[in-house]
């Protein structure tokens, strides 16, 4: 692995990976749960449930942390970036506890310092996996093979 | 379909078969969206030469891309689904720890990631600090 590191707004771009995922998925949870049961035998009533005004800002919210996490992606391994999202939980945790002062447990503060050792190592480390352009043997490459057809 | 519908959505094999289904349909949707981003390049580079339009020109016309993207919908949808039966810290937190696991395995086996002993202590301190801050 080569020492590849983020610049300060690809670090920019992972809080917004980070931020948004959690936020639009507690804005779902609040709308989800608004709505009455939905069956197996009635899927369409899944699509309506889209044009409420909570699944709609989520949805908002979650097609902004999809443009960032495709952004993140494109310059970042996957095991790099995915420990970004779950910091989210860390945040929100945090939020919850000194703006809206609920109390947080033993056990979700020994949570928070576990996910922030993880992606505290993931961070420390290089964010993309070097690739040689000549593999000795085996059939490496799986994915930047055709990367120069598409660049503009 | 007459018979799932008639079916209660209760229970824990229930739940375990939601949460598998998120599971399996984000990571199949992480890993295709992942390989598409890296086949297209750094998306800050393609727009710095190219402009907004030519960085979304170049994510829309990458087919993987759509295959990616149809598979996180099916995520989608399945957690919607799920959310309506379970509650939001059981569905969240047990979902995002396992797909953090299932991606590790992933990345290394079919993006061939370096994912090393830093990367795999990661996940799992993650995986388990997700579990806590969920209970």
């Amino acid at each position: 692995m080569s020492h590849i590191r983020p610049t300060p707004r690809q670090y920019l771009i992972l809080g917004l990976v980070a931020v948004s995922a959690p936020l639009g998925d507690t804005c779902l949870s609040r709308g989800m749960t608004e709505l009455p049961s939905i069956s197996l035998a009635h899927p369409l009533s899944l699509i309506s449930a889209v044009f409420t005004p909570w699944i709609a800002a989520g949805i908002a919210l979650l097609i902004g942390f999809f443009a960032s996490y495709l952004t993140a992606l494109s310059w970042a391994d996957l095991t790099y970036v995915l420990p970004a999202t779950a910091f989210g939980n860390v945040i929100v945790a945090l939020l919850s506890r000194f703006w809206l002062h609920e109390p947080i447990s033993f056990q979700r503060w020994f949570g928070i310092v576990l996910i922030t050792i993880g992606v505290g190592f993931v961070a420390h480390g290089p964010s993309l996996t070097e690739r040689t352009s000549v593999e000795p043997s085996g059939p490496a490459e799986p994915v930047s093979e055709i990367a120069e057809e598409r660049v503009p | 379909m007459m018979i799932l519908a008639a079916a209660p959505f209760s229970g824990p094999w229930a739940a375990a078969a939601m949460i598998a289904a998120i599971v399996l349909c984000s990571t199949t949707g992480e890993v295709l969206t992942a390989s598409a981003m890296k086949s297209i390049g750094d998306l800050d580079d393609i727009r710095a030469h190219s402009g907004l339009k030519g960085a979304i020109l170049a994510v829309v016309t990458c087919p993987r891309f759509y295959a990616g993207v149809g598979f996180l919908a099916l995520a989608f949808f399945s957690l919607l689904f799920a959310l309506n039966h379970l509650d939001l810290s059981l569905v969240a937190p047990a979902s995002a720890s396992l797909t953090l696991v299932t991606n590790a395995i992933a990345a290394r086996f079919f993006l061939k990631e370096n994912v090393d002993h830093r990367r795999w202590t990661a996940a799992v301190l993650v995986c388990i600090g997700v579990y806590f801050l969920a209970h």
